[in-house]
């Protein structure tokens, strides 16, 4: 395509009217309101939604509520999660749930927030959480162990806790769980 | 009870009339009558293998070709027709001239109903669709619904037929009844009744098949529970199918147990090498770690079952002292070498060594290949060889009192004496007069075969190939790293003379190698004589050498192998 070069007239040759413009612009923007951030010290506040680092999450009984069936393992595009399940012992301290990740690690290097772990998880035991800055001195500090991410992942308010209920349930009919 | 197993290729039954059905519309002709799975009488042939015959899948829980028929768990309903006949009992005819079929009011189990002539089976219609549906709720009305940390999940027949039948949303308000969980049913079996669909498959097995008859079903209706007989533990060596029969997750292994999750595993077609029945196996890994052995079907030698001391004999694959490193031994200093050097420097030395000054002892856990190429090695010395047997106690079922695997592939390739172990003596002879000054030792220890470490001692020169040290591996001037079964390909001979292959399912440590691969560089560097580069080029070659494996191929071979006359 052929564009034609339209040939400037006097106004704009007198290149004066533009420069003017232009500082005319400056000018008004010196007296908006501010739009840039003093990143770090100022730090943006998310949106409700966004998918930042994945961490795992234990209920309001203190139970981590992964229970190692390793379909976040499975689903992961980028294959950052690996997971040690606990071996015919079970976990020690899951009582009627009976498993527990032995170990969880998610490489934040390989992870590319797409929140398809959360989407697939049947416990509601991880979640992609609001942090999206995520520094480290070298490679290795960025593998995320168990104690790490539930340490960053806190508490999620357990509304339904089927376990629980199930354990009461079970001890209604003279059972132990 | 061993009927049921056949360890032989059934002679030709006589010809069976045949019958015409129809499945969905399908015209497919049957035999009349089929081999009872308990006693291999002639019954007659049932709606589901009909309908199997014509690959259309019938959904089914208690159902299993190899155990007798219950017909409890009604998931395998359909509906069906059949010709209707007039008063003169003949087939009344539509306009068309085609028989004009009565439909059935109400519909059949497919397990256990026979058909007839004429019959029409109808699997996909609404009705169809309708009672699986409703038998699915009904089953999952107690169900604990625990699929994440359920080790069934993955291979789930609740599951399965969950996403084909089932419903979003349980319509059941009250409390599910519980039941008693992580129930040991015996040493290797746990069980969680809540998650039992009462199929009662795995009663049927250990009762019919194995004839342990340890396993009931007590209380009634919803409370219906599983249990072994009171007193007793389930721990026959056969427990361990009854976790491949069970549809759920009810049965499960401790073994596998919250190991890893089954859509992990890499299955891999390979053979059991505890014994010498040579029970075809599915071995299940990931990345480079054997989590299961599960037995593959294979009429000929185990039909679908295996015991439970094979299955579990696999923790030795990875343990953490094997060989990885070849190892030089010269003078008491012991020195990490590799292939590179050490392979030439033994093929000269070997080559020096005098005809008849040689002994060679093989193993029957070898692959016939193996053997193949050390009998090689073996007549290019004039050499003694043997292969030390290795002997236990059998059983009714499977278990073969030889726990070599390949005791025949050692008879085929002139390896072992006849019988096996009857040599040996004349080896250690031989050393201790001096005669015999080079000893080839592949994957035994011969210091429990009559061949102490002081008569090591006065060898010239020991080649020994291994997989985990011992007192012999110890002693060898020339420690070469070989290969468990899982990290190669090869052939076994079973006790009755079946040629199965299997496959290679993980990768060896370190500087491990196949032993054919070494073998034959050896062999070559020896006799300067080649040999086929490929397995399947050294198999063909070894079937026409041999006169026992004559006419076998290994892409005749197969999945599930080739008898041939022992």
């Amino acid at each position: 395509m052929i564009v034609n070069r339209k040939k400037l007239n006097l106004w704009e040759r007198l290149y004066l009217p533009a420069v003017i413009g232009g500082f005319v612009v400056t000018i008004r923007h010196f007296f908006k309101k501010k739009v840039t951030m003093q990143y770090p010290e100022q730090r943006w506040v998310v949106p409700e939604g966004y998918r930042g680092a994945p961490y795992l999450v234990k209920d309001q009984e203190d139970r981590t509520k992964c229970v190692s069936c390793q379909l976040c393992e499975f689903v992961c595009p980028p294959k950052a999660i690996r997971i040690t399940p606990p071996g015919p012992e079970g976990a020690a301290d899951a009582g009627n749930v009976e498993k527990g990740p032995r170990e969880f690690e998610i490489n934040m290097l390989r992870c590319i927030f797409c929140g398809y772990c959360q989407e697939v998880c049947p416990e509601e035991a991880i979640f992609l959480m609001k942090d999206y800055s995520l520094n480290a001195q070298s490679r290795d500090e960025l593998i995320f162990n168990k104690e790490k991410l539930l340490a960053l992942g806190g508490v999620h308010n357990d509304k339904i806790q089927k376990w629980k209920t199930k354990a009461d349930e079970a001890r209604q009919q003279g059972l132990e769980p | 009870m061993s009927t049921n197993v056949k360890t032989e290729t059934p002679p030709a039954p006589a010809p069976v009339e045949k019958i015409k059905v129809k499945v969905d519309g399908r015209e497919v002709e049957v035999p009349k009558t089929m081999p009872d799975p308990m006693t291999g009488k002639p019954v007659p042939t049932t709606m589901i293998q009909a309908c199997q015959a014509i690959k259309v899948d019938v959904p089914h829980y208690c159902y299993h070709p190899r155990l007798p028929v219950a017909g409890n768990c009604r998931m395998c309903l359909v509906e069906f027709g059949t010709p209707s006949l007039g008063p003169d009992r003949k087939p009344i005819l539509n306009p068309d001239g085609s028989p004009k079929i009565s439909k059935s009011p109400r519909p059949a189990i497919a397990c256990a109903t026979p058909i007839s002539p004429g019959m029409e089976i109808y699997t996909n219609t609404p009705g169809v669709k309708l009672m699986r549906e409703g038998v699915l709720e009904f089953l999952l009305i107690n169900h604990p619904l625990d699929c994440p940390i359920c080790d069934q999940a993955g291979e789930c027949k609740l599951q399965e037929y969950s996403v084909d039948y089932g419903q979003t949303q349980s319509r059941f308000a009250e409390v599910k009844v519980h039941k008693p969980k992580r129930v040991e049913l015996g040493p290797r079996i746990i069980l969680d009744d809540e998650r039992c669909i009462l199929c009662t498959r795995c009663i049927r097995f250990t009762r019919d098949i194995v004839g342990d008859d340890a396993l009931g079903i007590v209380n009634r209706g919803s409370f219906n529970t599983l249990t072994a007989y009171p007193g007793r533990v389930f721990d026959n060596n056969y427990t361990l199918n009854t976790v491949d029969l069970c549809p759920v997750g009810a049965l499960t292994s401790k073994d596998f147990r919250f190991q890893m999750r089954v859509w992990f595993l890499k299955e891999t077609k390979s053979l059991c090498t505890s014994c010498a029945t040579g029970c075809n196996v599915i071995v299940g890994s990931r990345e480079g770690r054997v989590y299961r052995y599960e037995p593959r079907e294979n009429d000929a030698v185990n039909a679908t079952w295996m015991c439970d001391y094979g299955r579990l004999n696999y923790r030795w694959i990875h343990s953490p002292d094997r060989l990885t490193r070849v190892i030089l031994r010269t003078g008491g200093s012991e020195s990490a070498s590799d292939w590179k050097t050490a392979l030439p420097q033994l093929a000269a030395k070997l080559k020096s060594a005098a005809p008849g000054s040689v002994a060679i002892i093989g193993s029957a856990r070898q692959t016939t290949e193996e053997l193949f190429l050390l009998g090689k090695l073996a007549r290019h010395f004039q050499a003694v060889t043997d292969a030390p047997p290795r002997v236990g106690q059998a059983d009714h079922l499977l278990l073969n009192a030889d726990r070599n695997p390949n005791t025949n592939g050692t008879v085929f390739t002139g390896i072992a004496a006849t019988p096996p172990g009857a040599n040996l003596k004349k080896i250690a002879d031989g050393i201790r007069e001096g005669k015999i000054k080079s000893l080839i030792v592949f994957g035994e220890d011969v210091t429990r075969h009559g061949i102490g470490t002081d008569l090591l001692a006065k060898l010239d020169l020991l080649v020994v190939s291994d997989i985990l040290p011992n007192a012999t591996t110890k002693a060898a001037h020339y420690l070469l790293p070989g290969c468990a079964h899982v990290e190669k390909r090869g052939t076994f001979v079973n006790a009755k003379g079946r040629v199965q292959k299997f496959m290679k399912a993980v990768e060896a440590k370190g500087d491990a190698r196949p032993e054919i691969e070494f073998l034959s560089e050896l062999l070559q560097g020896v006799t300067g004589g080649t040999t086929p580069q490929s397995l399947e080029g050294l198999f063909n070659q070894m079937a026409g050498e041999l006169p026992a494996l004559q006419g076998v191929t290994w892409a005749a071979l197969g999945d599930t192998g080739v008898t041939v006359q022992i």
